[in-house]
């Protein structure tokens, strides 16, 4: 093996100074001259002798890094051939390295939230290129200007890629503090593994204690399928009861109960006052016959993780939208609406709907709401909001409302969707009126300028000609 | 460089003038036909003569054990698929015969193998269908990468030395990644018979400087060979399989 000191070069990469690195591969900053910024290698121990997972960790990072985009990962920019010059370069991400962050916890809670809004969205994006991580921790997350970054692809998965980890070993493959219960079984492929992970992160965030600690064996790995950690507010009364739940329903063993993706995660840390909080069971409660009885109906472990969430995730989009006007009360097309909404809903039983209906304001910056006048016409306007959506009967966890001042409905909506990463916007469309097509409808704009799919609702034969007016 | 790999054509011309076509189109330097150009379909004749044409201009065709046994009878075969060779040798002109008779049961193109079952005695027409077989197809050869068809459900195994190989079903029309570092054994689809669930057509399509092998599925229709069979009176079930791809 070639000897890697300061000034060497690799397929025309100029190592410049070492960085610090774990067991697996030695990290160099380089420079290339076809190549302004300023690189990292990572070259895998490969000597003779070296255990075969580094080889085959090393294979699969560099055949999952090189096919993901954006900039929640680093950018890609070359690889060796494996069987000569092995090694991977990428973009030196400037930023801070979320296992700082962890050194210092317990934080507060406002940094956590931004902390786990950032790192959801980028699992979001990840999980959004079939890519589950798989070994999610603080030491592969760097906090940088555009957003988290995420590290280390070596013990990842491709939905359309060959597992070439998957069949090595029968040990879970993962790091024991975050590891999932799922994983703990062998599973390789959901990304609620990684929604998992990402609790775990949050929990020690908030609390400065990891909720499972760190066991070195399989049985201690096992452990959490089993046993819950205290709940994070024990640990610091300072954390507030809607974080919490948003940590333990993270930390559900049962893949179905945990949150159905990244993006629904990060919409609850954005909208704290949206949380249902759950009752927890005090603990202990159980009687001595109530524990004796659970001996014996212990479920398999495969029982207790659940369904995967893969097959849920492709059945319909996780964030619907709705967009109700409801200046002029409920008439047939605020109706219609409801409908279409509920045949999306029902595609995806684990979706949520954020029901947005949008206040008008004059001018921009007339703050409207600040008086009591502007206080009532809010609150009169999240009631019918709330009204209109009862007949969908969804539960509290799946279901919002949000009542928006803006001069512009479509931009109103435009700006919410994106800023949550909803998957599909359902808008009613009134008939068109000679002054609507002078000024342009709000859906018009919205379907124009949607990064996402836009239902559009109309009344079949103008029926809505005298609602509309 | 690009190679179309072609395998179980099974005497189904629609299949086969489908997959033609799209082959045509992607332009690939080489064809590789692995053989299986006979059996179960109702056109053997227009199937042989086609890839007779398709070798004079160049391509590789194999032996399979269809193919063989329309000289040496169907001793081993399933009732049907006795059947149907039995009525195709009775079809077939000495010229095709001897066409069958003069393919090779193994051709090497660089670093890759093709064979119609297994490197492991092509002529004995083991099944690559599991890890095992894949881990016994290696051991017969020193090829980094052997192709073969036979079973008619794709199917690539990535093995390193010491190792049981993984298995990957790669998807339809998806490029999966062949590694540096390993030995693979590649199954092709079936281009006249498939058995995965998917009743298009299917060949593999391998990019030697991509390092890619993609199993591309053509659709095709398959009641106007259903159809065929059933008026010659082949076997029912032949036609059947073809609508459901089992």
């Amino acid at each position: 093996m070639r000897q890697l000191v300061p000034g060497a070069t690799i397929d025309g990469f100029t190592l410049t100074e070492k960085l610090p690195s774990g067991g697996m591969a030695a990290l160099w900053k380089a420079s290339h001259p076809d190549h302004a910024e300023t690189i990292v290698v990572k070259i895998p121990f490969l000597d003779p002798g070296a255990d075969a997972s580094i080889l085959i960790g090393y294979e699969v990072e560099e055949m999952i890094h090189k096919r993901l985009r954006g900039t929640h990962v680093p950018r890609f920019i070359a690889s060796g051939d494996l069987a000569h010059v092995p090694y991977v370069a990428m973009e030196f991400v400037t930023g801070t390295s979320l296992a700082e962050k962890a050194g210092a916890a317990p934080l507060p809670p406002e940094e956590v939230t931004r902390i786990g809004i950032a790192v959801a969205t980028a699992l979001a994006d990840l999980h959004g290129q079939k890519v589950v991580h798989l070994d999610l921790k603080p030491e592969n997350v760097i906090l940088a200007q555009r957003g988290a970054v995420l590290l280390d692809f070596g013990l990842a998965r491709h939905a359309e890629l060959p597992d070439l980890l998957g069949e090595e070993s029968s040990v879970p493959m993962g790091t024991s503090a975050y590891i999932s219960p799922e994983q703990v079984l062998g599973e390789r492929s959901d990304p609620a593994s990684d929604v998992f992970a990402l609790g775990c992160i949050l929990y020690q965030l908030a609390t400065g204690e990891e909720p499972f600690g760190r066991p070195a064996t399989f049985a201690g790995m096992k452990r959490r399928l089993y046993h819950a950690p205290r709940r994070p507010r024990e640990a610091n009364p300072a954390i507030p009861r809607w974080l919490e739940a948003i940590v333990m329903k993270c930390l559900e063993v049962d893949r179905s109960r945990r949150y159905a993706d990244a993006d629904q995660l990060a919409f609850d840390l954005k909208h704290p006052d949206q949380v249902p909080l759950p009752k927890f069971e005090r603990a202990g409660a159980a009687s001595w016959w109530q524990k004796f009885a659970a001996m014996f109906r212990r479920p398999d472990d495969s029982q207790l993780v659940g369904p995967a969430s893969t097959g849920r995730r492709s059945a319909g989009p996780s964030i619907v939208l709705v967009a109700v006007d409801l200046a002029s009360g409920v008439d047939p097309l605020a109706d219609e609406v409801r409908s279409e909404t509920a045949r999306l809903l029902a595609a995806r039983p684990d979706s949520r709907l954020a029901c947005l209906t949008v206040l008008k304001t004059e001018i921009i910056g007339e703050t409207k709401l600040a008086d009591e006048t502007g206080r009532s016409i809010y609150l009169k306007r999240l009631v019918a909001l709330r009204d209109w959506a009862r007949l969908l009967q969804l539960p509290d966890d799946r279901v919002s409302f949000h009542v928006l001042e803006a001069v512009s409905a479509a931009d109103a909506i435009l700006r919410y969707a994106e800023q949550n990463r909803v998957g599909h916007i359902v808008v009613g469309a009134r008939s068109s009126s000679a002054f609507r097509r002078h000024l342009g409808s709000v859906s018009t704009k919205v379907v124009a300028e949607a990064r996402c799919s836009v239902s559009v609702v109309r009344l079949a034969d103008g029926r809505d000609e005298e609602a509309a007016g | 460089m690009r190679i179309a790999v072609l395998s179980d054509i099974h005497a189904n011309r629609e299949a086969f003038e489908a997959v033609l076509e799209a082959v045509r189109e992607l332009a690939p330097d080489r064809i590789v036909l692995l053989g299986d150009i006979v059996g179960y379909g109702p056109d053997p004749e227009f199937c042989v003569e086609k890839t007779a044409e398709l070798v004079d201009r160049g391509a590789l065709c194999l032996l399979g054990n269809h193919d063989e046994a329309i000289a040496t009878g169907g001793a081993g075969m399933t009732p049907n698929a006795r059947t149907a060779i039995e009525w195709t040798r009775e079809r077939l002109a000495p010229a095709h015969r001897s066409f069958l008779a003069g393919l090779p049961l193994s051709v090497e193109v660089e670093s890759l193998l093709f064979v119609h079952a297994s490197a492991d005695g092509p002529a004995k027409w083991h099944y690559v269908k599991d890890t095992d077989g894949a881990s016994r197809c290696l051991a017969a050869t020193g090829a980094p990468t052997v192709f073969c068809g036979h079973t008619h459900v794709p199917a690539i195994f990535y093995a390193l030395p010491n190792r049981r190989p993984v298995h990957f079903r790669p998807l339809d029309n998806v490029a999966a990644p062949l590694s540096a570092l390993r030995r693979h054994v590649v199954v092709a689809g079936a281009v006249g018979q498939p058995r995965d669930g998917n009743p298009a057509a299917c060949f593999a399509l391998v990019d030697t400087d991509a390092a890619t092998v993609t199993m591309l599925r053509t659709p095709y229709d398959h009641d106007a060979t259903a159809g065929k069979i059933a008026a010659k009176g082949l076997p029912a079930w032949l036609g059947m399989r073809l609508k459901i791809g089992r």
